[in-house]
């Protein structure tokens, strides 16, 4: 009858439109509600500033806490970003998404990357508060590729996130995994803790995806009076000797991972991601429904 | 070609069968009413149709298309409109359209004229910039409506489009509907367990338990109970009931505390009852069966069970047997 549109149309809607709708729906929901803009970045600056001053005798600085909150505030945003796919199912947006002509992939990957580019606005943010209160002391060659990084850390975060709360029907069963999964992830992945050494913790480490994110961002990111490469600021080293010589053995530069391998790993990492979130997704399950 | 062409279909949730062995043609241009209680299987029904879940056993058509096969050709002649919401109340009437578009490749320009036509058509125009939350239930639903006709599909289903708005908003999402028809050719399937609602269909399936009871128009079912129903409203209906039994030998069943039979010469027998009974009869009235007196004939069920009140129970309770 008067089905003219329907017909004239290509069966599959075209992909592109549909990701960017999704995402731009993604920045338009998160700006919308405040709480969460501070929420995101509020709790990592607050995290970053108890355990720079707290461990400061340590010689574990600002600088040093600078890459790891970094990722911390990558991986809530890109965590809580994601959990709105259990709201999106339980308020019915997502049962009109799921019978739409539209590739189920596109439509994965326009969540995933609206996720991913509210965590790269937070961490841009705490990027250029950092070089205002630290003084940056990268290039601009390495302060671009350091956001390039960023953005695969924020992009594999946020689909690990999409996989995580897919199956899930409240948002309090996400807030378990974060606390026995997530923060574990972020605390063990040479944010918090250097890696090197041979026990368990070691290990863990090793094999912790994000530790080759937070070590490509250590190896970008350095700044100007007491750097995290360990090279401390003339005068320190009189004033604290010992303390600056154990810094130094904690994080000698040379112990961080080689670049090359940060990259491949935090891209692999990004791609595994992305291919689970789309395979738990093209499934069909009575799940779907609410 | 029919609608939609089902045949032989079945649907298990683990053990429990949902839909049983279920065959019908739906006509294009019908206006087509699944009947049924909650857990009569109608809501699996409309979840199969709208490919929210896969099709187990069986067949289904849609203008042609194989459910299973075509799916996104499926799709594209289908507007749903889901029994729970399914826009985004933090974002605009105009964005939540926008984002319906473009999940069906519209173009912009396709996409404003049509959105402007349909707020015009379900008197929303003035509301397109407001934010969905602070929109009544009965405007949201227009506005669901006009979403789900967004790309212009050729069969609309609706799932309890009437549940949760108030008798006013459900006979304009009623207007609104056959305007729907009457402009675009559009076939609608909707589901109900409103009993007016499904009268307002040009045809009805009656549900119960996973299985097709009744298939026809509804005033042709009606018309196959033949006799008048005779409500009689009484202080101890037990009593009246074991009463007619004995004097009459016949049948009569207790619902919601009145007292109801079904004879031919419905007239001469209030007569008589009234007569016979003259203390216990508060008030007798005389009318034609309704659905609900062929939903009790076919299958010796009342039609509300315990729980009429819980809309959302059938899904609920299917969706955790899953898990």
């Amino acid at each position: 009858m008067n089905a003219t549109t329907a017909q004239s149309l290509p069966t599959a809607s075209p992909a592109l439109p549909v990701i960017i709708t999704l995402a731009h729906r993604e920045l338009v929901r998160f700006f919308r509600q405040r709480n969460r803009v501070f929420g995101a970045l509020g709790q990592p600056i607050i995290f970053w500033l108890l355990f720079s001053e707290g461990l400061r005798g340590n010689q574990l600085d600002y600088a040093h806490f600078f890459p790891g909150t970094l990722v911390m505030i990558l991986l809530f945003t890109a965590i809580f970003a994601t959990i709105t796919i259990i709201e999106d199912r339980n308020e019915g947006f997502l049962q009109s998404v799921l019978v739409a002509p539209a590739p189920r992939w596109a439509m994965v990957l326009g969540k995933v990357l609206g996720g991913a580019a509210i965590a790269m606005i937070q961490g841009l943010l705490f990027l250029v508060l950092g070089a205002l209160t630290l003084g940056l002391a990268s290039s601009p060659p390495e302060i671009a590729l350091a956001v390039v990084l960023m953005a695969l850390i924020s992009t594999a975060l946020t689909a690990l996130g999409f996989t995580i709360a897919w199956r899930m029907e409240s948002t309090h069963g996400f807030h378990a995994i974060m606390s026995v999964f997530l923060l574990p992830m972020w605390l063990l992945s040479g944010a918090f803790f250097p890696g090197g050494g041979s026990g368990w913790l070691a290990w863990v480490i090793r094999l912790n995806p994000l530790t080759y994110g937070v070590a490509g961002l250590r190896h970008y990111l350095h700044f100007a009076p007491t750097s995290s490469r360990g090279v401390p600021a003339p005068g320190a080293s009189e004033l604290l000797p010992a303390a600056t010589d154990a810094a130094r053995a904690l994080l000698p530069v040379d112990a961080l991972p080689p670049l090359a391998l940060c990259w491949i790993v935090t891209a692999a990492f990004a791609l595994l991601m992305l291919a689970a979130a789309w395979r738990i997704a093209a499934t069909r399950t009575t799940g779907d429904m609410k | 070609m029919p609608a939609i062409a089902a045949r032989h279909v079945s649907y298990r949730y683990g053990d429990r069968l949902a839909v049983g062995d279920l065959s019908l043609e739906i006509a294009e241009g019908e206006v087509f009413a699944f009947l049924g209680p909650n857990g009569s299987g109608k809501t699996t029904l409309f979840r199969l149709l709208s490919t929210l879940i896969p099709l187990q056993q069986g067949e289904i058509a849609i203008f042609g298309h194989d459910l299973r096969r075509e799916t996104t050709a499926v799709r594209r002649q289908l507007g749903v409109v889901f029994q729970s919401p399914s826009l985004d109340k933090k974002l605009t009437v105009a964005e939540n359209l926008r984002h319906q578009g473009r999940l069906y490749g519209l173009s912009t320009r396709e996409l404003e004229s049509r959105r402007d036509e349909l707020l015009g058509a379900v008197g929303l125009t003035d509301r397109a910039h407001d934010l969905v939350e602070t929109l009544s239930g009965g405007m949201r639903r227009r506005v669901e409506l006009a979403k789900s006709m967004l790309h212009r599909p050729r069969l609309l289903l609706l799932d309890e489009p009437s549940t949760g708005l108030d008798p006013g908003a459900r006979s304009d999402l009623w207007k609104y509907l056959r305007q729907v028809r009457e402009r675009e050719g559009t076939t609608i399937v909707l589901t109900t367990h409103l009993l007016d609602e499904a009268d307002r269909a040009d045809r009805i399936a009656i549900m119960h338990q996973g299985k097709l009871v009744a298939l026809d128009r509804p005033d042709a079912l009606r018309a196959e109970l033949g006799g008048d129903a005779i409500t009689i409203k009484t202080e101890r209906p037990a009593e009246l009931a074991a009463g007619i039994r004995e004097r009459f030998q016949c049948e009569s069943k207790v619902i919601d505390g009145a007292l109801r039979l079904e004879q031919a010469d419905g007239h001469q027998w209030i007569a008589r009852l009234v007569e016979a009974f003259p203390a216990d009869v508060q008030m007798i009235t005389l009318g034609k069966p309704t659905l609900e007196d062929v939903f009790i004939a076919r299958t010796g069920h009342r039609f509300f069970g315990d729980a009429s009140g819980e809309e959302n129970d059938e899904g609920k309770k299917t969706r955790r047997k899953k898990r």
